[in-house]
């Protein structure tokens, strides 16, 4: 298999990271090579860092609220930086009104408390391979 | 507690009885191979007086507020006076958190808790580029002694107990609140709260640091030494477990290293000349409420016994209201589940009850939408009744520590008390709490407890009714989920625009001038915060200040 490579970003100010680095590690322990932030990362950061690591999908972690505002500027920023094609997945306190308007702004995927780690994985791996697929690479 | 006899006649009826219970087995096995607790040691079958064989009632137990204190730290306790009902509370501008204040004081809450947004908490004012998205969101928005004026308008702070959750900008908005209270005709050594200022927690679970261990723990001692003389009823410090818990670490390892950091900040304290006999009675703890009922109430006793072996043993306190544990709980936020949410007002209750039964000094029910969003007014109200009922409709309250005596509760809080001074002596061995975290080796074991509890969920070990047991295929959306009206961001940013126009500006820079010769000369910094506050200097500016002398702190990140 293609070792993918993901980045779990902390955007915005939260310090909250039980759930990042908890999905990092499952993410790990099923054979993704897994780029962590750290906490407190500007847009610019995340997709400055998606583009040195090379990585085939971003994962934003967000519990303060301020999610539409944060993907929306990460994602027009990749756009603008000629990675727009990478997948979204945000994870995080997301109330159920807004998982639209995320997909709308260019989300790929959204999950909220309670999501099993298995799903995650999952579609994680869904979503890469029928990226490379499409992509023919 | 029982003499050899009758501990020699009790064995001989146990043993029997367990091969008894062997039959049994063979017919009806038990619905797991091993019972565990929330921290992972067995639970037994069942215990009886030989597992507390060893108890010395009045050296381990002795009476409510009586050494070791753990049957409660009052003699009273609830008889006299129910604990503090204090909803966290704070969303938006300091209009509208004012409003739910004075909506939760008519609701019969007994003290305020004040919840402030992220940039707050970080020292960036509203108009700062960082805070973008984040103003009045996860709490309000404080800029300056204006907002805290008018967050506490019409409520009089001489009379009301207000518990702050500030950490690294602590000693600016506890400047603000002293500004303000005075402004009202408040005296100083009449005020009454808490505010968190237990930074060290910050770089392991919660991350709202901004400068880095060293200077932080200063401004934490500047503070204890400052109330100790001029705000006595204050609470200098809640050090706490909470946050620790919440980000996975399990009960045992709460109580430790809530403990491990407790230690260091009465050693920095030691070390400027304080007193513990006289800081100490300033010290306060926040815990965290799960749902393992019985190890809950027992981490609170455990708790109880071991702060005042600590504080007596270790630091040699003689005074008594410095060995007391008092603390503030939380029921947790992270048991609650977005699926059915209906069902975290059960989870709230149970929870709620371990700490009234574990004998907590102020509550705060968490509301069943939180998975969701900020609470409402309506699951707020929910929230706060659950600790009316069990006040007034339960009964639990009208005697003290009334499981104390409970085979398995005494066991079990012997079995926490022995793991938290292991955990202690290992971070001891390490080099104190400080060096522990520099070497990243609490946030390992925080991280390593909440990925094997996510995989005990996985694997349907540990059952979370609605998420993998029990769900329903069609859920109802929660109605009502608060929203936080995008456009106070602009109103805050006007706000502040206006404030800076207004303002003494050359007195603002007068004293932030002196306040950074003051930090640079390592003199206490908190009267030089408090005349920069009184001139309207802003958060932001405040803290910029500090960040220039102190510098700021980049965490290491550790998966």
């Amino acid at each position: 298999m293609k070792k993918y490579r993901i980045l779990i970003a902390k955007p915005g100010l939260d310090g909250h990271d039980r759930g990042a680095k908890v999905v990092a590690h499952a993410l790990r322990d099923a054979g993704f090579e897994v780029i962590y932030t750290g906490l407190r990362q500007t847009p610019e950061q995340i997709v400055r860092t998606a583009i040195q690591e090379d990585v085939h999908l971003i994962g934003l972690s967000i519990l303060s609220g301020a999610h539409l505002q944060l993907s929306k500027k990460i994602i027009e920023l990749m756009k603008k930086e000629g990675i727009g094609d990478i997948p979204v997945f945000v994870g995080g306190i997301i109330p159920p009104d807004d998982v639209p308007r995320l997909l709308e702004i260019g989300v790929t995927r959204v999950f909220g408390p309670g999501t099993p780690l298995s799903k995650i994985v999952q579609e994680v791996r869904n979503v890469l391979e029928g990226v490379t697929s499409a992509s023919g690479s | 507690m029982y003499d050899k006899d009758q501990l020699k006649r009790i064995n001989e009826a146990f043993e029997l009885w367990q091969n008894q219970v062997e039959n049994d087995l063979k017919k009806l096995p038990e619905r797991k191979e091993k019972f565990l607790s929330s921290s992972g040691y067995e639970l037994k079958r069942c215990y009886t007086p030989l597992d507390v064989s060893d108890l010395d009632y009045l050296n381990d137990l002795g009476l409510p507020g009586e050494y070791p204190y753990t049957r409660g730290v009052q003699r009273t306790m609830y008889r006299g006076r129910f604990w503090t009902m204090r909803q966290y509370a704070g969303f938006g501008t300091a209009e509208e958190t004012n409003k739910r204040f004075k909506y939760l004081l008519q609701q019969g809450q007994t003290g305020l808790s004040v919840a402030f947004d992220l940039p707050t908490q970080i020292g960036y004012d509203s108009d700062h580029p960082l805070a973008e998205g984040e103003v009045g969101r996860v709490g309000v928005a404080v800029d300056s002694l204006k907002d805290i004026e008018i967050l506490f308008d019409g409520i009089p702070l001489k009379d009301v107990s207000t518990s702050m959750t500030i950490n690294s900008t602590a000693v600016i908005l506890l400047s603000m609140y002293a500004v303000a209270a005075q402004k009202q005709g408040a005296k100083l050594d009449e005020l009454r709260g808490t505010i968190q200022n237990d930074i060290l927690k910050e770089y392991i679970a919660r991350g709202t640091y901004i400068f880095p261990p060293e200077p932080s723990m200063k401004i934490v001692t500047d503070i204890f030494e400052f109330c100790s003389k001029y705000m006595p009823k204050w609470n200098t410090i809640s050090i706490s477990g909470y946050h620790i818990r919440e980000a996975g670490a399990n009960a045992v390892q709460e109580l430790a290293f809530t403990f491990a950091d407790a230690i260091a900040y009465v050693e920095a304290a030691m070390k400027s000349g304080l007193d513990p006999n006289v800081f100490g009675r300033q010290l306060s703890f926040f815990f965290a409420a799960h749902n393992n009922f019985l190890e809950e109430i027992a981490k609170f006793r455990a708790a109880r016994r071991i702060w005042a072996k600590i504080m007596k043993e270790r630091f040699k306190v003689t005074n008594q209201e410095a060995l007391r544990l008092r603390f503030h709980t939380q029921t947790a936020g992270s048991t609650l589940t977005a699926q059915q949410p209906l069902n975290n007002i059960v989870r709230v209750a149970i929870q709620a009850l371990a700490a009234v039964l574990g004998g907590t000094q102020s509550l705060h029910t968490n509301s069943y939408d939180e998975a969701l969003g900020l609470p409402t007014e309506q699951s707020v109200q929910v929230a706060l009744r659950t600790q009316q009922i069990i006040a007034y409709e339960s009964g639990v309250a009208d005697t003290i520590d009334p499981l104390a005596g409970s085979f398995a509760i005494e066991a079990l809080t012997n079995q926490i008390e022995e793991r938290v001074w292991e955990y202690l002596e290992k971070i001891d061995s390490l080099g104190g709490m400080v060096r522990a975290i520099e070497l990243g080796y609490v946030q390992k074991e925080i991280h390593k407890s909440a990925y094997e509890q996510q995989l005990a969920v996985e694997k349907g070990e540990q059952i979370v009714v609605g998420v993998n047991a029990f769900q329903t295929s069609e859920e109802k959306p929660v109605e009502n989920i608060l929203k936080v009206d995008p456009e106070l961001e602009e109103k805050q940013k006007e706000a502040l625009r206006q404030l800076r126009k207004q303002r003494d500006n050359t007195a603002v820079r007068g004293a932030l001038s002196e306040l950074k010769k003051a930090a640079q000369e390592g003199k206490n910094i908190v009267p030089y915060v408090l005349e920069a506050v009184k001139c309207y200097a802003t958060l932001g500016e405040i803290t910029d200040v500090l960040r220039e002398v102190y510098g700021e702190y980049t965490e290491s990140t550790l998966i």
